[in-house]
C-alpha cells in the first residue's frame, strides 16, 4: 500500500463466549479470526462473504462496537492516531466523532417519535460538538442539504418517508459529526434496484465530496463491484482474499471467490446451467473444520488443505489469497 | 402445452383507515403447465398481493373487482376461483392443487411444532394419506430438496435450521401434496448468492419432474433471467409488460422496464453508471392518471400519458407493453 493507511486491522481476532454447559470448557465463537486489512484514505472499500462470514463483526471491531480480543486496529487520519485496543475513556468519546455506522435497516434504525431534524442532531448533542441550537440547526441543515434532503421535511417524523428517504435520514444522521471513517453495513440491502442506486450515488458523491473512507458491506457483488475501489473476502472468521475490485473480479484466485462470483445470476437468459455450483453451507464458527475453513465445500481441495490452515500470502500487486493451491491453479 | 391458469381483470382494493386503495388494477395473465413465470416489480407494486388472490387469501378488508375471473384448470375440468366461497369449496385450491411458499420463511412454519408434524399435518388434510404414509412421503420430500440427513432434520424445529435450509423445507412442505401450480413468493431473496443458486437448481428440476406451473416473484432480474420462461412486469399494480425472459430483459419496451435495468448494477460493465429511475413510486392512495408510471417515465409524449391508461400494445409475437409509445390507435386520436 503506498499511501499510509486510514484504518488498519492488525491480527485481528474477535470471540464470542457462549453460554456453555456446566462441564468442559466454555464454547465460543471466533467470529473474526486473526484479520489484518488496511484501508487507505479515501477508499471506498468492499466486504463482502455469506451470512454468517464475520462482515459486522469487523466492521464493528473497526468501530470499537466489538471486542477486541487478539490483535489491534490503529486508526491514524492525520490529526490523532489511536489503538483501538488501548483507548482511553476520553479517546474513545472523540474516537466515535471521527468512526460512524450506518445501519442496515432504515426502518428499524430511525425512531419513530422523533423529527427529522432530531434523529439527525442526536449524535452532535450526545456528543456536545455544538454551542447552541442555532449551530445545531446550521449543521443539520448543512448535511441535509448534502443528502438531499428536502430542508422544509425536517420537521416531519420519519414514517412519512419513503424507504430511500429514510436511508438518506441514516446517511445523515451518520456524518453529522464529521466522521472520517464510515461503516456502510448491508446500507442498500433492503432497498429496491432504483433506489439503491440513487443512494449508492449519494454515497459516492459525497465521499468524493467530503473526503471520506469507507468499509462498505454487502452479500451483493454486483453492487460492490460498481462503487468499490478494493475488495476483501471472508469466509467463516477469516480472509480469504483481497485485491483492487478489477483485479479480483476480473482475475480471483480463491476458489471461494469464484464460486460466489459464479453463482451471482446473470442477467442473460442464455447463460443458465453455467453457474459453478458450490455445494453444502457455510459451517458454524463454533466448529470449524481443521485445516483450511472453506475445505469442507471446497471442489479442488486436497489432502493437506484438509491438516494445515493457509495464511494470506501476495498474489500479485495489492492482491493477497489464503490459499494452498492458488499458484499451480492458476499458473 | 396445457394451460394451467387464466387470471382476467383481477383487480383488487383495500378499506384502510385512510380510504380505499387499489392494490391490483385489471391484471391479467395466464400460465401453462411446466412453465415458470417470473413476476417483478418494486416493493408495494403488488405482487404478493397478486399471487394470493389466486388462492382468495388476502385478508377480510379485500375487495375483489366485479370483472376478475380466475380460472384454474384442473384434471376434473376448470375451477372459476372467484365463485368459491366458504372453506370447503376452498379445499380445492388452498393446498391441494396452488402451494404457495411464503416471503417470509418464518411465517410458514409455527415455531412450536416440529417440521415433521407441520408436514403430516398438512397432508391429511389435504390427501387421503395415512399417518404412517404421510410421514413417508415428508421425509421423501426433503430428502428430493437436497437436505441432508432428512428423517433427523423431520423432527427438528424452524428455528434450529439455518435460512437455506428452512428455505428448502419450505419448498419441500409446498411440494408434499404435488400441486398443479407452486408460488414462491421471494422464495431466494433472504438467501446467499451460493444457496439462492441451489434454489433456484430446485425449482427448474421440479419443474422439469413433477410438469408444475410456477409464479415466482422475485425483485431480481437477474434470478428472473436465470429462471423463468415468460416475465410479467409490475408497477402500482398495473402489469406493464409481458413477454419471454429474452424479449423482456434483452429488448424491455415498456419505460419501467427499461429503467429497472438502467438502475441494476451488473459484473458486464462494472464502470457503467447506475442510473435510478426519477422520483419515488407514489402512494397507492394517490396513484396518477393515465399511465400510473407517467410521473416518472423519461419517455413521457405529452398530455395522453397523464390522460389515458395505456392498454397492451404488441411489439412482438407473445411480447407486449402498456404503453402509448406503441399505442397506433392512440396516434390516430
Ligand atoms: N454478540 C454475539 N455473540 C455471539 N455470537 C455472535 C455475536 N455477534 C455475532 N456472532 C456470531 O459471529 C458470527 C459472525 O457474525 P456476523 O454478524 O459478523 O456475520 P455477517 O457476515 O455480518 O453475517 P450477515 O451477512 O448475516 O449479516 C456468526 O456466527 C454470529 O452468530
Ligand atoms: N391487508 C392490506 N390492507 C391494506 N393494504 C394492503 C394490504 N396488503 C397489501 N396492501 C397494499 O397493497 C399494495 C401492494 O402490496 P404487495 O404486498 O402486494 O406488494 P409487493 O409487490 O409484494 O411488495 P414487496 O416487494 O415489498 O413484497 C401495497 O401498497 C400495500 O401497502
Ligand atoms: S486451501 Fe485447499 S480447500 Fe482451501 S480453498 Fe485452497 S484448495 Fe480449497
Ligand atoms: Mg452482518
Ligand atoms: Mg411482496
Amino acid at each position: 500500500m503506498s499511501r499510509k493507511p486510514l484504518i488498519a486491522a492488525q491480527n485481528l481476532s474477535v470471540h464470542y463466549r457462549l453460554r456453555g454447559g456446566l462441564i468442559g470448557p466454555i464454547p465460543f465463537v471466533r467470529a473474526v479470526e486473526n484479520v489484518s486489512l488496511e484501508i487507505a484514505p479515501g477508499s471506498f472499500f468492499g466486504l463482502v462473504g455469506e451470512s454468517g462470514s464475520g462482515k459486522t463483526t469487523l466492521g464493528r471491531a473497526m468501530l470499537r462496537a466489538a471486542p477486541i480480543s487478539q490483535g489491534d486496529v490503529l486508526f491514524d487520519d492525520g490529526e490523532v492516531a489511536y489503538s483501538l485496543k488501548n483507548l482511553g475513556k476520553k479517546e474513545l468519546k472523540d474516537y466515535r466523532k471521527r468512526a460512524q455506522l450506518i445501519f442496515q435497516d432504515p426502518y428499524a434504525a430511525l425512531s419513530p417519535r422523533m423529527t427529522v431534524r432530531d434523529i439527525i442532531a442526536e449524535p452532535l448533542e450526545v456528543m456536545g460538538l455544538t454551542k447552541s441550537r442555532a449551530e445545531t440547526d446550521e449543521r443539520v441543515r448543512e448535511i441535509a442539504v448534502k443528502c438531499r434532503l428536502n430542508v422544509e421535511h425536517l420537521r416531519r417524523f420519519p414514517h412519512a418517508f419513503s424507504g430511500g428517504q429514510r436511508q438518506r435520514i441514516s446517511i445523515a444522521r451518520a456524518l453529522v459529526s464529521g466522521p472520517k471513517f464510515i461503516v456502510a453495513d448491508e446500507s442498500v440491502a433492503a432497498l429496491d434496484v432504483s433506489i439503491q442506486a440513487d443512494v449508492l450515488n449519494l454515497l459516492k458523491a459525497i465521499q468524493e465530496d467530503m473526503g471520506l473512507t469507507f468499509l462498505f458491506i454487502s452479500h451483493d457483488l454486483s453492487v460492490v463491484a460498481h462503487v468499490c475501489d478494493h475488495v476483501a473476502v471472508m469466509y467463516l472468521g477469516r480472509l480469504v482474499e483481497t485485491a483492487p475490485t478489477r483485479t479480483l473480479f476480473s482475475g480471483p484466485r480463491h476458489p471461494y471467490t469464484k464460486a460466489l462470483l459464479s453463482a451471482i445470476p446473470s442477467l442473460d437468459p442464455d447463460d443458465r446451467g453455467k453457474a459453478q455450483k458450490l455445494e453444502g453451507e457455510i459451517p458454524t464458527p463454533t466448529n470449524p473444520p481443521p485445516g483450511c475453513k472453506f475445505q469442507t465445500r471446497c471442489p479442488v481441495a486436497i489432502e493437506r488443505c484438509r491438516i494445515e490452515e493457509p495464511v494470506l500470502e501476495s498474489a500479485g500487486t495489492e492482491h493477497n489469497v489464503a490459499c494452498h493451491r492458488w499458484k499451480e491453479l492458476f499458473s | 402445452m396445457s394451460r394451467l391458469i387464466d387470471v382476467e381483470n383481477l383487480t383488487l382494493q383495500f378499506d384502510t383507515d385512510e380510504g380505499r386503495i387499489t392494490a391490483v388494477d385489471d391484471v391479467s395473465f395466464s400460465l401453462d403447465a411446466g412453465k415458470i413465470m417470473g413476476l417483478v416489480g418494486e416493493s408495494g407494486s403488488g405482487k404478493s398481493v397478486t399471487a394470493k388472490s389466486l388462492m382468495k387469501l388476502n385478508p377480510r378488508n379485500a375487495v375483489y373487482g366485479e370483472n376478475t375471473k380466475i380460472t384454474l384448470h384442473l384434471d376434473d375440468g376448470p375451477v372459476d376461483v372467484m365463485s368459491l366461497q366458504n372453506d370447503h369449496e376452498m379445499k380445492v385450491v388452498r393446498g391441494g392443487s396452488i402451494s404457495l411458499i411464503f416471503q417470509e420463511p418464518m411465517a410458514s412454519f409455527a415455531p412450536a411444532i416440529s417440521i415433521g408434524d407441520q408436514m403430516i399435518e398438512q397432508l391429511l388434510i389435504h390427501t387421503s394419506f395415512s399417518k404412517s404414509q404421510a410421514k413417508e412421503v415428508s421425509i421423501e420430500m426433503l430428502d428430493r430438496v437436497g437436505i441432508s440427513d432428512p428423517s433427523m432434520r423431520f423432527s427438528q424445529y424452524a428455528f434450529e435450521l439455518s435460512g437455506g435450509m428452512r428455505q428448502r423445507a419450505m419448498i419441500a412442505m409446498a411440494l408434499s401434496t404435488k400441486p398443479k401450480l407452486l408460488i414462491a413468493d421471494e422464495p431466494t431473496t433472504a438467501l446467499d448468492v451460493t444457496i439462492q443458486a441451489q434454489v433456484i437448481d430446485l425449482m427448474k428440476d421440479l419443474v422439469t419432474e413433477f410438469g408444475m406451473g410456477i409464479i415466482f416473484i422475485t425483485h431480481d432480474l437477474g434470478v428472473i433471467a436465470q429462471t423463468a420462461d415468460n416475465v410479467a412486469v409490475m408497477y402500482l399494480g398495473r402489469l406493464v409488460e409481458q413477454g419471454t425472459v429474452r424479449d423482456v430483459i434483452r429488448s424491455p419496451a415498456h419505460p419501467y422496464t427499461r429503467g429497472l435495468l438502467a438502475a441494476l448494477p451488473t459484473l458486464d460493465d462494472i464502470d457503467a453508471p447506475l442510473t435510478p429511475i426519477p422520483g419515488d413510486i407514489p402512494s397507492p392512495l394517490e396513484r396518477p392518471s393515465g399511465c400510473v408510471y407517467n410521473t416518472r417515465c423519461q419517455e413521457f409524449i405529452g398530455p395522453r400519458c397523464s390522460a389515458k391508461v395505456p392498454v397492451f400494445s404488441q411489439i412482438d409475437a407473445g411480447h407486449a407493453a402498456a404503453c402509448h409509445l406503441y399505442d397506433r390507435a392512440g396516434d390516430a386520436e
